[in-house]
């Protein structure tokens, strides 16, 4: 479905996307991770032919996308991070409106239109203006709006950022039935457990760059040990800790308010912190999660 | 198969229909707009061709022949609506839905083009303009302030003055930054207005005026419905319909071109 070799995206002498390969095949839920500036939204827009790349080869669907633009975008579903909806025009106008930008003719757009609001719930909300939408109404409807065409590959930027978790369930479960009906699916995501929930593989992406790739299990496999400890101690500086725990498991990470053990065997390490005289306040264990795998590659320090 | 097909021809050409389509059913529900466009060229003609031409009563054009006033005034009004209802569309309209509204970037992720967009809002523009044109031109002929049929040429005209002036605001618009660039482009507009031949023939300027106003757009287009409403023809007018016409083919090409730059970032 996707094919980028080489992908570049320069804005002046700011590369935002720096050279990346990246393969999808169809059916699958394929998903960019990556901090705040890594590059994702522009490789989606670049995906969506909007955006054309500066260097690189990008291959959508079997067609170019440096001069097949139209026609890819013909069979493209795209859920843009911010909605983009027309506010002058209410629910169904929206879709119906959208649809004649595809060519689709009047009759079967309207057809469409009542269907997809009926899908994302929105079916009572037809006449209204998109105004009087809560967050999560609006994602639906920006959803709904992308499916419009009945497109083979949907990109959606941050689908569920901002929205609360009962709106978040609602359009995870949508997207669930599209990938099960065999559309592929292309996501970005902040939330660790949005790209567990739905993505069958993964990129992380740093600073235009992809810093890993693979299946969540993989990715976590490879990047993380399975189980993380948690340590607290009664103390304002953590900092005194990493000498005393040094060896205690296969890497030890202190930060200002804990202290984080990466083990394959999270009680034999504890029993170690115990052995070694230590007696934190609290002790946490869990499966390690792709949060540590992100935190890992990216780093902690805060972007923009 | 057979959509892609469609599709794939369609493409070759321009596509301005769905934005038309969209703008309609904005103003479906909102009609007042488009009267109150309408009512404030009335008043103009009201104001000057009937108050000022109590006071001017007749004129003596160029060629020595002797109208009244209010007769001279109203071609006038009417490019200028035409100019008026085309620059609003393109650069008021078209850049909050551009800068504030966002519309297009949901619009260009579909096979509509930066082109298409902008074939559709001039479009629109027309189309807006030529409802003002023939409302105009009715109130016009009621008001016995044309006796010629070759009056209705006015109309024709006057969408070829929406069609200029659309492609000046639409290339306008791509340059625009922020609301107060728009205070720049109203006070253009009026300066342009007041030196055009709107209320006196130019011969009266002095010669260094003329040549500036040869270049404005707007002159071309009152001296072109003026011609038509006195049924006064003249040769010159295909130079005056020329002049429009390349001004406004060459602004819509560069506004084509910027848009994309604009929206394919």
């Amino acid at each position: 479905m996707i094919s980028a070799r080489g992908l570049i995206k320069r804005y002046g002498d700011h590369t935002a996307v720096d050279g990346i390969d990246i393969t999808v095949p169809k059916g699958q839920a394929f998903g960019f991770l990556g901090p705040n500036g890594a590059g994702k939204s522009t490789t989606m827009r670049m995906i969506g032919c909007v955006s054309p790349p500066t260097a690189g080869e990008l291959r959508i669907l079997g067609m170019d996308a440096a001069t097949q633009g139209p026609a890819i975008r013909a069979r493209l579903g795209v859920v843009p991070q911010d909605d983009t909806l027309d506010t002058e025009l209410n629910l169904l106008e929206n879709l119906v409106i959208y649809a004649r930008y595809f060519g689709i003719k009047y009759k079967v757009a309207r057809e469409r239109a009542r269907e997809l609001l009926d899908f994302v719930q929105l079916s009572d909300r037809a006449e209204s203006k998109v105004e009087a939408l809560s967050g999560g109404m609006r994602r639906r409807l920006t959803i709904a709006r992308s499916l419009i065409n009945e497109p083979d590959l949907v990109m959606l930027d941050e689908p569920t950022t901002g929205l609360d978790p009962q709106a978040r369930h609602l359009v995870w479960e949508r997207l669930f039935r599209l990938k099960k009906r065999g559309v592929t699916l292309v996501l970005t995501t902040h939330y660790m457990d949005e790209a567990e929930q739905l993505c069958d593989r993964l990129v992380v992406m740093d600073g235009g760059k992809i810093a890993a790739e693979g299946t969540p299990r993989q990715l976590i496999e490879t990047h993380v040990t399975r189980e993380v400890v948690e340590l607290r101690f009664n103390t304002e500086d953590h900092s005194a800790y990493a000498e005393k725990l040094d060896g205690a498991a296969e890497r030890v990470e202190v930060l200002p308010d804990r202290v984080l053990l990466y083990t394959d065997d999270g009680e034999s390490s504890v029993s170690e912190v115990h052995g070694r005289g230590l007696s934190p306040a609290s002790v946490l264990e869990r499966r390690a999660t792709l949060e540590d795998v992100f935190l890992r590659l990216t780093g902690r320090t805060l972007v923009d | 198969m057979a959509v892609m097909t469609t599709l794939a021809v369609r493409n070759k050409g321009l596509r301005p229909a769905p934005m038309v389509e969209r703008n309609y059913a904005v103003h479906r529900h909102g009609w007042i707009m488009i009267i109150s466009g309408l009512l404030e060229s009335l008043f103009y003609l009201f104001s000057l061709g009937v108050g000022v031409g109590a006071l001017v009563k007749q004129i003596e054009l160029p060629g020595g022949r002797m109208v009244d006033y209010a007769v001279f005034v109203a071609p006038a009004m009417l490019a200028n609506a035409a100019m008026n209802a085309a620059v609003a569309e393109t650069t008021f309209n078209v850049f909050g839905k551009l800068k504030w509204m966002k519309l297009y970037d949901g619009v260009l992720a579909t096979p509509m083009r930066p082109r298409d967009v902008a074939a559709g809002e001039i479009t629109w523009a027309l189309i807006r303009g030529a409802i003002y044109s023939a409302a105009f031109l009715v109130v016009m002929a009621a008001l016995g302030l044309t006796d010629t049929w070759w009056a209705v040429l006015a109309f024709p005209g006057s969408v070829l003055i929406g069609l200029t002036f659309s492609g000046i605001g639409m290339l306008a618009t791509t340059y625009f930054r922020n609301w107060p660039d728009f205070d720049w482009m109203m006070a253009f507009i009026f300066v342009m207005f007041l030196f055009s031949g709107s209320f006196a023939p130019i011969e009266n300027y002095p010669s260094w005026l003329q040549w500036a106003v040869y270049a404005s757009p707007l002159y071309h287009g009152i001296e072109l419905l003026r011609a038509f409403s006195l049924g006064d023809l003249s040769p010159m007018l295909l130079v005056h319909a020329a002049y429009l016409a390349v001004v406004g083919a060459v602004c819509m090409g560069f506004a084509a071109r910027r848009l994309s730059k604009l929206l394919y970032k």
